[in-house]
């Protein structure tokens, strides 16, 4: 929302008080930019007049590191940078490998993929609908979500071990098969999630001062979404309908986006903090049809193998290849050059958050700085995928 | 009023002492176990052994240990007395609440405009504490609280006239004595009025945007340390002691309930409780406003509202006069 910046002249005499604007450097650290983020920001009173975002407090080089170790030990670093789309992460890594190799995936394993990931954003999403409050006042969505986190986090880490970076990828399909009554397991998850839910969605939607705090705040229209290359939730609020899923279908996604299938893309027009909100919450409900759909699909496969047996030495052909996938903060995507080596000779990587708040500086001008917060926690980013 | 010996006088003291530090700790650890229960999860449960009773206690203690630092930019005589403005103000304005009618710390005739008066004051204690800081976010925090001052008291004023005007009397003794429970309709929108500004008053959400922690750290409080934050601490549940037991002696009929000749003191005490719950419970449950919507929401909402309560009860003062 921004307007003219209001003169306002106080006291009488000669020509009222002068005001002095203020720099404030949000962050690196602040409670607000949850990692280390920075936002310079020229203040008068409350209205922010300039708003520059500052990044590369947390480079750690993953680009530089991945040339350096075999396509294995990549998997590790890959599924790092965006630490609450792990699964995501390591997807568009191992599909890129096997795309080069001309690998074929069994397909037990590709429906558990296309399981976890959904899993998987749902925990992402339930992370933001519980934090995103948090920063505009409200103290209790953070614990529903995180009791349905908890409950979702059991079931990946029985299947992978992992909480947080489940590492349970691997070239050619997964690293084991899946524990026996595990599928029965996930769908009694998904359905206990599904009937607390509303618990959660009662303190968000329709609370008189959320609205207040989100509506007609930080308006972005699909010109700026477009020119500066945002996607993900934040895209589809403002009515950008693009989603890898259905348009580039990878993993089990074109059956799912099929016509009998239960994906759907959610979208919004309105472009602010509300329609961001609204995005998420919705993709959590279509996310848990889409893992039920995976988890009947399953039950249904005969059992078979889960991966393909690799060479001891992985050396990918020489070329290039490019793969992105529709990860729960946007498109995530990497492009693979190999010279035939065990390494690659370069792996780009392409995040979703660093887009997604590259807009901030156009977003910011104008508004308030509670407004600022309220802007900041909708772009829904996390600071390793911005810094990678 | 009575006349006093010193002695009376300085029992009354100490006895309004010990209340202003047990209530405030009673309503903490209220907080703690009510907060954790809405949000499913269980709040203190190991110190003191049951259900974690002596965590503020042991919260106190811990307070007492830390450092106490100055920044060295800060305006050293502001700073370390700012935490004294603010929880004296709830102090004396607890001393003149009454609790039944022979239970009251300081009787005086104009208890209600002095309960006000003083628990302005604490505010200047924020407002201080951000200035004096040498912070940014200290001072934008002390400026949105000097512009929530600005809009709350107003109709927290208007509010208390009109049950001034209802019982004829600016003694909060005498308020209650004049309390019927037709109050409880026809009062209704100026108690309702009440409670938000004395939300606001409070700095409670959703009324929290000077200490907003995802904005401004913790605003005017940002650097301070040990025993001082644990004062401003401090001072905010004595705020919202004294203002759940003014809004039970205005409106919930103070000590009026069974066996109030005996009793009379519990009830305002539980009533206030209640009140206190209810603050809690917003905490919990809403977001925090914006600064500029708090005054939009005070001007076009709560002020005719309160005008509007001032004009009913002025007639049905008249008409039952």
């Amino acid at each position: 929302m921004t307007q003219a910046p209001r003169e306002l002249t106080v006291g009488v005499g000669a020509g009222g008080l002068a005001t002095a604007d203020m720099v404030l450097n949000i962050g690196p650290q602040h409670p607000a930019t949850h990692g280390v983020l920075r936002l310079r920001i020229t203040l008068d009173g409350e209205r922010v007049l300039k708003a520059e975002p500052i990044v590369g407090y947390m480079h750690r080089g993953a680009e530089k590191l991945f040339e350096v170790r075999d396509y294995r030990q990549i998997l590790v670093l890959a599924n790092r940078h965006d630490w609450l789309s792990a699964f995501s992460n390591e997807i568009g890594l191992v599909l890129a490998v096997e795309r080069m190799l001309g690998m074929d995936v069994p397909e037990r394993a590709t429906w558990t993929r296309t399981l976890m990931a959904e899993l998987n954003r749902v925990l992402n999403h339930l992370m933001f609908l519980g934090s995103y409050p948090l920063e505009l006042g409200a103290i209790t969505p953070i614990f529903y979500a995180f009791r349905e986190r908890e409950d979702l986090q059991a079931v990946m880490e029985e299947i992978s071990g992992g909480r947080m970076h489940y590492m349970f990828n691997r070239v050619g399909g997964l690293r084991d098969d899946l524990p026996s009554g595990w599928l029965g397991r996930v769908e009694a998850t998904i359905a206990q999630v599904r009937r607390r839910l509303p618990d959660l969605e009662s303190l968000i939607v329709g609370n008189e001062i959320l609205h207040a705090r989100t509506r007609g705040v930080g308006v972005l229209d699909v010109g700026v979404v477009t020119s500066y290359g945002v996607s993900g939730p934040i895209a589809r609020a403002s009515g950008l309908d693009i989603d890898l899923r259905r348009d580039q279908p990878y993993l089990a996604y074109d059956e799912v986006f099929g016509a009998d299938g239960p994906g759907r893309v959610v979208t919004r027009t309105g472009g602010d903090c509300q329609a961001r909100l609204e995005v998420l919450l919705e993709q959590v409900h279509v996310s848990l049809d889409i893992a039920e759909y995976c988890v009947q699909r399953l039950g249904s496969l005969e059992r078979g193998p889960v991966n393909v047996k690799l060479p001891k030495v992985l050396k990918v052909p020489e070329g290039a290849d490019y793969v992105a996938t529709e990860n729960p903060l946007g498109m995530n995507g990497y492009y693979l050059v190999s010279r035939g080596e065990k390494t690659p000779w370069r792996l780009k990587l392409r995040s979703a958050s660093f887009n997604n708040v590259a807009v901030l500086g156009e977003l910011l001008e104008g508004t308030l700085l509670a407004d600022m917060v309220a802007i900041l926690g909708s772009m829904f980013f996390v600071v390793g995928d911005i810094d990678k | 009023m009575v006349d006093l010996s010193w002695f009376d006088v300085v029992l009354r003291a100490v006895i309004v002492l010990v209340g202003f530090l047990t209530m405030p700790l009673l309503v903490g650890q209220t907080e703690h176990k009510v907060m954790a229960h809405m949000q499913g999860r269980l709040g203190p449960m190991y110190a003191g052994g049951f259900h974690g009773w002596a965590q503020l206690i042991a919260d106190g203690v811990k307070f007492t240990q830390k450092e106490d630092i100055v920044p060295a930019a800060a305006d050293r005589g502001a700073f370390r007395w700012a935490p004294a403005v603010a929880l004296v103000s709830y102090l004396l304005a607890l001393a003149a609440v009454p609790f039944s009618p022979s239970m009251v710390g300081a009787d005086v005739p104009g208890s209600l405009l002095l309960v006000l008066a003083v628990s302005g004051i604490g505010t200047v204690g924020t407002l201080m504490a951000g200035w004096s800081s040498g912070n940014k976010y200290s001072l934008i925090g002390a400026m949105r609280s000097a512009a929530q001052l600005v809009s709350y008291e107003l109709p927290l004023i208007l509010a208390s006239a009109s049950f001034a005007m209802a019982a004829g009397t600016l003694s909060l003794t005498g308020i209650a004595h004049a309390w019927t429970p037709v109050w409880l309709i026809w009062q209704l929108p100026g108690a309702l009025v009440f409670l938000v500004a004395a939300t606001a008053e409070l700095q409670r959400p959703p009324f929290d945007m000077p200490v907003a922690d995802s904005e401004l750290v913790m605003g005017p409080y940002t650097e301070y340390t040990g025993l001082r934050f644990a004062f401003f601490l401090l001072s905010e549940y004595a705020g919202i002691v004294v203002m759940s037991l003014l809004f039970a002696v205005l409106y919930l009929g103070g000590w009026t309930g069974p066996f109030d000749d005996a009793l009379g003191w519990l009830w305002t005490l539980l009533k206030g409780f209640l009140v206190a719950v209810v603050i809690i419970w917003m905490r919990v449950s809403w977001p925090r406003l914006r600064e500029d919507q708090l005054q939009r929401f005070a001007w076009l909402g709560l002020v005719p509202v309160a005008l509007l309560q001032l004009a009913i009860t002025a007639v049905g003062v008249v008409l039952t006069a």
